[in-house]
């Protein structure tokens, strides 16, 4: 989608607010929020690449303004609501009721290790996406390639900023789960991966790149073809 | 009371009334909190990417391995795990500088930084780091690279996830893993900082 999420090459956002040291958690509640990702998983309310999407679907102004993990808040209610895992009328109830209190105690609850365990596994052996696939990776380092000028609606990682961009496979890195099916409630659909080298000149115009620099950017087979072959519709 | 503290008081009983259901649903409990507040806070950060670091200056048959799979060689070390199932470390050398950004999200190498620091996921970094990299380092970070030397910026678009190798500084001649790790920073991984001058 053509989502203010998609940030690459976007101006006047002023300075970067460099830290040097701080720590992982502003707030309380964050804790809460980043553990919830491993029950919500667990449970197949969503997986990692409907997450991004659900971020994405955010109002573009609570994106923009939103601390960074409201953000998986809104994801993860998105799907809870959307698969019939949430009672939003519930929902909203609690949330009054926890405004009103605070200090109100959570439900009272077995520890349950068997959950504390799976958040280790998780963490410690992770959950990858690569996948098997039957089909034939069709470019390899050295190619030249360009990417698609698409404007697709739903999930996508092809950021506007390489659409319809010529440059270099740098490596092949193997098949994965296609993020622009599984991102959409369509499969995981593996396809191949490809690191392409964009030089700042192909990306921003002679005049306005930075001197010698480039950016590396992952595509997967479908969205880029080999230089000559038609590149799809104009944006 | 302001609006950020407003919102803050609104996001929190947001999460306290999701958590309360998922607690009652049998799915999440207070336990899986405290046990990922424990592990983000105090076993997977930086220094685990400080000591993969530390072992490629100081044995090049392991930099070797490193550079062709970082997965497997930092495997070797007990590092990995979640985003860091496919890792590729990128080295900095006097022709190429390398840095990391994630313009439409904000993946990072957890396995081997732990979460990534708010600036990293906020909208000006991602904006333009791809856009502008010289300046962004320069202004933002107060790191210059001399034009000679290419910039090379990984938009973490896959779940691939890269991170730097930083130049061994001069002067550690004989320096052990461990006294060299703690010159290692976080944003020297990211590639938007130099590691400490020894000292």
């Amino acid at each position: 989608m053509n989502g203010v999420l998609d940030l690459g090459g976007t101006d006047g956002f002023g300075p970067v607010d460099h830290v040097a040291e701080e720590p992982p958690f502003r707030a309380e509640w964050e804790k809460s929020a980043v553990a919830m990702f491993f029950p919500v998983f667990r449970a197949g309310w969503l997986g990692i690449d409907e997450f991004r999407h659900g971020v994405e679907r955010m109002d573009p102004v609570d994106y923009l303004t939103s601390p960074y993990y409201n953000h998986w808040v809104h994801t993860m209610e998105h799907y809870g609501r959307a698969r019939g895992f949430l009672d939003p009328a519930e929902l909203d109830r609690r949330t009054q009721h926890y405004l009103e209190h605070p200090d109100a105690p959570l439900p009272a609850h077995e520890p349950r290790q068997e959950l504390v365990d799976f958040v280790d596994a998780v963490v410690f052996e992770g959950a990858g996406a690569t996948r098997p696939t039957d089909k034939q990776p069709r470019f390899s380092a050295g190619d030249a390639v360009r990417t698609k000028s698409v404007a697709p609606f739903g999930h996508t990682r092809l950021a506007r900023y390489v659409r319809g961009k010529t440059g270099e496979v740098l490596a092949h890195r193997g098949s994965f789960v296609y993020p622009d099916a599984a991102g959409n409630g369509l499969g995981e659909n593996p396809e191949h991966v490809y690191t392409v080298k964009f030089d700042a000149r192909e990306l921003w115009g002679d005049d306005y790149a930075d001197r010698n620099s480039s950016v590396c950017f992952d595509v997967w087979d479908p969205y880029i073809e080999h230089v000559g072959e038609a590149g799809g519709t104009t944006a | 009371m302001s609006d950020v503290a407003k919102d803050q008081a609104a996001i929190a009983a947001r999460v306290k009334a999701l958590e309360s259901i998922l607690i009652e649903q049998g799915l999440m409990t207070t336990a899986m909190v405290d046990r990922t507040a424990e592990i983000d806070e105090n076993e997977v950060g930086p220094q685990l990417g400080a000591k993969v670091v530390a072992r490629a200056w100081v044995d090049p048959e392991f930099r070797r391995r490193l550079l062709e799979n970082a997965t497997e060689a930092c495997r070797e070390l007990g590092i990995g795990g979640l985003q860091g199932e496919n890792m590729a470390v990128l080295e900095d050398t006097d022709e190429v500088h390398h840095a990391i950004v994630c313009t439409l999200c904000s993946c990072y190498p957890w396995a081997v930084l732990g979460l990534p620091p708010n600036w990293y996921k906020e909208p000006a970094y991602r904006a333009r780091m791809v856009r502008e990299p010289r300046r962004v380092l320069a202004d933002e970070f107060g790191y210059a690279v001399p034009e000679r030397t290419e910039i090379r910026v990984w938009d973490s678009s896959s779940e691939m996830r890269y991170w730097v190798l930083p130049r061994r500084p001069a002067g550690t001649e004989g320096w052990s893993e461990e006294q060299l790790a703690a010159l290692v920073t976080r944003d020297s991984m990211i590639g938007v900082g130099s590691v400490r001058a020894p000292s």
